[in-house]
């Protein structure tokens, strides 16, 4: 019951965390085509960010203006960069982006070293919220929480009930139709590449104190971001945010799990000292989104909830 | 205007001479490098240099069978390799234990013919992870060999008999029956094994570019509809061109396993598929000799440039984003526009906006380059200063940011300036 009860609070946090960051990718990759190798070295600038400014003022401040800072990076590599390269097809700007990524992660490790920066919880924050099951939990968790869920209802309610969000989500389906229109649709791609790296950055700030923040935390969390997206499906933020939810939770249930396959498959006669009997359900964690994504490419090519195959 | 109609194919087909010089004398004139090489004594590091450059050759090769010749852009490529790698390893110690023991078919096995096996276990991982991931091309391809190579990596960990854990698997070469008078012991003699391989690899993928398949995956990568129209089913066509990229990965993999004679699960990591994604990109995808090209500087970038500077994976990262903005074609792209620009009759104009953009281009380098330096340099914090050509760079000098700002953007400038004037001419 205890660990039921954990695994699904910390479940939750994990999964709300990785729709933060997929949320951006989700709508750039819906309407430009691009998957973004680089979308979550924009999750870990935006974890930098938020060290270097919480160092010199508050965290509060970082709060704000990281994923600000993040976002017109965003936007100046798609002004500068994707759309120069957008001329040559998606698989150059695939490759683009994979270069990009490439590059954020060394200047990470010039500016602020290879060993893990000391970016921490907040002290208004760092205190423990309630007791359950004589183990404490911590009120930064909870704080995440909030934040992923006003995030969550900011961003419904610009895509669903402004005029802008109507055009993004027109855009998203029928680019050239909006263009036909009269918007300004590389403008608003520029917008939507910028609000999505935001959004990764916001994800960063709050992430990188919960999580850690060293250079591999892009490498780490990249794979798994294109895993929500894929899964999740084109063009569908629900689609997203249910598989940010299944994936959040599906990791953090395995790695509470400590039954060894040799004690699921014993009947077979695999014994605990052989090696396929060794494995434990835990140690599957890491693998079980990509066992995931390539079941889902397989069977349903669209995702779960995506309205068109990738 | 009915002669004009009917087409003459045969004065279309390229004559035996054009066939020579445009199909054998490459590969020839290639052969011959590699064989010549020897003949001016290296050293032994040059020699382990030139080793690694064979393998990434083949290795490179076989990706560019996905990447430029089947438009499949994969993010798994070193699976193969390392699948490969680790059977040829495997393959080298059953040799050493059957020399030992009671012999059978391992004790009449040659160390030199092991990137056969490499080969085989390659074809045969292609076969089983291709047939899921060739149905589609494009985006869905590219993850699910994302997907599988971050499953194989895993994997790699947690079978210890196969993969060897941490420490991997070591073998050793100098084992079973002798050919050709080699005992595969120093590394001169391991060079002509790997120039042995090199050249058949080389010569084998050039040779898949020019059968039936071979053309198919060129079609299917251009229109996949249009080649089903014609009767053929481009998925099929796909998967066999998956599983002879697989193969020949393998083969390099056989390769490396008998030059360094140890595996570990690294080498079926992302990391290494990100680096031959890197070197056939950066060589030139669109040119058979692209990937040769490619593997030839990143290998010896890799094993020079980081003793000058750590941050070498920066500077790549540069090169690699300049080649996917800017040259499309590659360094063979570039080499290839040169080669064409200097017979061509506007000679002296393309010259002189070659002039331009090298001029550019180097005062951007060097500013980039001294920017860079001054702040690993600062980053590190030991308080070493970068001291080029007997100058003194110190982080807090004026003189230090005016050799960065400066040339960084005057290269700007006159890049730009190249580029307005080009576009001026056209129009």
């Amino acid at each position: 019951m205890e660990t039921i009860v954990f695994s699904l609070l910390n479940g939750v946090i994990y999964g709300l965390l990785l729709f933060m960051l997929s949320s951006g990718l989700t709508l750039i990759f819906s309407m430009m085509g691009v998957l973004n190798f680089a979308h979550a070295s924009f999750y870990m600038l935006g974890a930098y960010f938020a060290y270097t400014i919480s160092e010199a003022s508050s965290f509060w401040i970082a709060l704000i203006f990281a994923p600000i800072l993040v976002g017109l990076i965003g936007a100046a590599v798609e002004r500068w960069g994707l759309r120069t390269v957008h001329v040559n097809g998606h698989v150059a700007e695939l490759l683009f982006t994979f270069g990009l990524a490439y590059l954020i992660d060394e200047v990470v490790k010039i500016i602020w070293g290879r060993n893990a920066v000391d970016y921490r919880v907040p002290e208004l924050l760092d205190f423990p919220l309630f007791e359950l099951f004589g183990a404490q939990y911590p009120a930064y968790r909870i704080f995440t929480l909030f934040v992923a869920l006003a995030m969550l209802a900011g961003l419904w309610f610009i895509l669903n009930r402004t005029r802008a969000g109507l055009i993004i989500q027109a855009a998203l389906t029928h680019p050239h139709m909006v263009g036909h229109l009269g918007h300004n649709v590389p403008r608003i791609f520029m917008t939507v590449f910028g609000v999505g790296c935001a959004l990764a950055g916001l994800a960063g700030v709050i992430g990188g104190n919960y999580l850690v923040t060293d250079p591999a935390m892009a490498v780490q969390m990249g794979p798994i971001v294109f895993v929500v997206v894929v899964v999740g499906g084109l063009g569908s933020l629900m689609g997203a945010f249910l598989a940010a939810m299944l994936l959040g939770l599906l990791q953090t249930f395995a790695v509470a799990i400590d039954t060894r396959f040799a004690d699921i498959f014993g009947f077979l006669g695999l014994s605990e000292t052989s090696e396929v009997g060794a494995i434990s359900i835990a140690s599957l964690a890491p693998m079980l989104p990509f066992l995931l994504l390539v079941i889902i490419l397989m069977v349903r090519p669209r995702g779960l909830m995506g309205d068109r195959e990738l | 205007m009915s002669d004009q109609t009917v087409q003459n194919f045969e004065s279309l087909a390229p004559s035996a001479g054009q066939k020579f010089t445009q199909r054998v004398l490459p590969l020839a004139v290639f052969a011959l490098i590699i064989l010549i090489i020897p003949m001016f004594n290296p050293s032994n590091l040059m020699l382990t240099l030139l080793n690694v450059m064979g393998i990434n050759i083949v290795f490179a090769l076989s990706y560019n069978m996905l990447l430029g010749r089947g438009g499949l852009l994969s993010f798994g490529h070193a699976v193969y390799f390392g699948l490969g790698g680790y059977a040829a390893v495997h393959a080298m110690r059953a040799i050493e234990n059957a020399s030992y023991g009671d012999g059978g078919f391992w004790a009449s096995y040659p160390v030199f013919f092991l990137p056969v096996i490499g080969f085989g276990v390659g074809a045969l991982a292609g076969a089983i992870i291709g047939w899921p991931s060739c149905r589609r091309a494009g985006t869905p391809f590219a993850m699910i060999s994302l997907g599988v190579a971050e499953l194989i990596a895993a994997a790699g960990f947690m079978f210890g008999s196969i993969f060897g854990g941490e420490e991997g698997i070591s073998g050793d070469r100098m084992n079973g029956p002798e050919l050709f008078g080699l005992s595969l012991g120093p590394i001169n003699e391991v060079y002509w094994f790997i120039a042995f391989w090199t050249i058949l690899g080389t010569v084998g993928i050039y040779a898949f570019t020019r059968t039936p398949l071979g053309k198919m995956s060129e079609a299917t990568r251009d229109n996949p509809e249009r080649v089903e129209f014609v009767g053929y089913d481009p998925q099929r066509v796909r998967y066999l061109v998956f599983i002879f990229a697989g193969g020949f990965a393998g083969l390099a993999g056989g390769m490396a396993a008998v030059q360094y004679e140890i595996f570990t699960p690294e080498a079926v990591s992302l990391a290494p598929s990100g680096m031959v994604l890197l070197m056939a990109y950066i060589g030139g995808i669109r040119y058979f000799a692209g990937p040769i090209l490619g593997a030839v500087v990143l290998t010896y970038m890799q094993s020079m440039l980081s003793d000058y500077s750590e941050a070498w994976l920066l500077y790549l990262g540069i090169l690699f984003m300049a080649i996917v903005m800017f040259a499309p074609g590659g360094l063979a792209g570039i080499v290839a526009g040169l080669f064409n620009g200097l017979r061509a009759d506007d000679r002296s104009e393309r010259v002189s906006k070659w002039a331009i953009m090298v001029v550019g281009c180097v005062l951007a380098f060097v500013g980039l380059v001294a920017l860079v330096e001054v702040a690993i340099r600062w980053s590190n914090g030991y308080g070493e200063v970068f001291e080029p050509f007997g100058m003194h760079l110190p982080t807090a000098s004026v003189l230090t940011w005016v050799l960065i700002v400066l040339p960084l953007a005057a290269g700007f400038a006159i890049l730009r300036f190249g580029a307005t004037r080009n576009k001026e001419g056209q129009a």
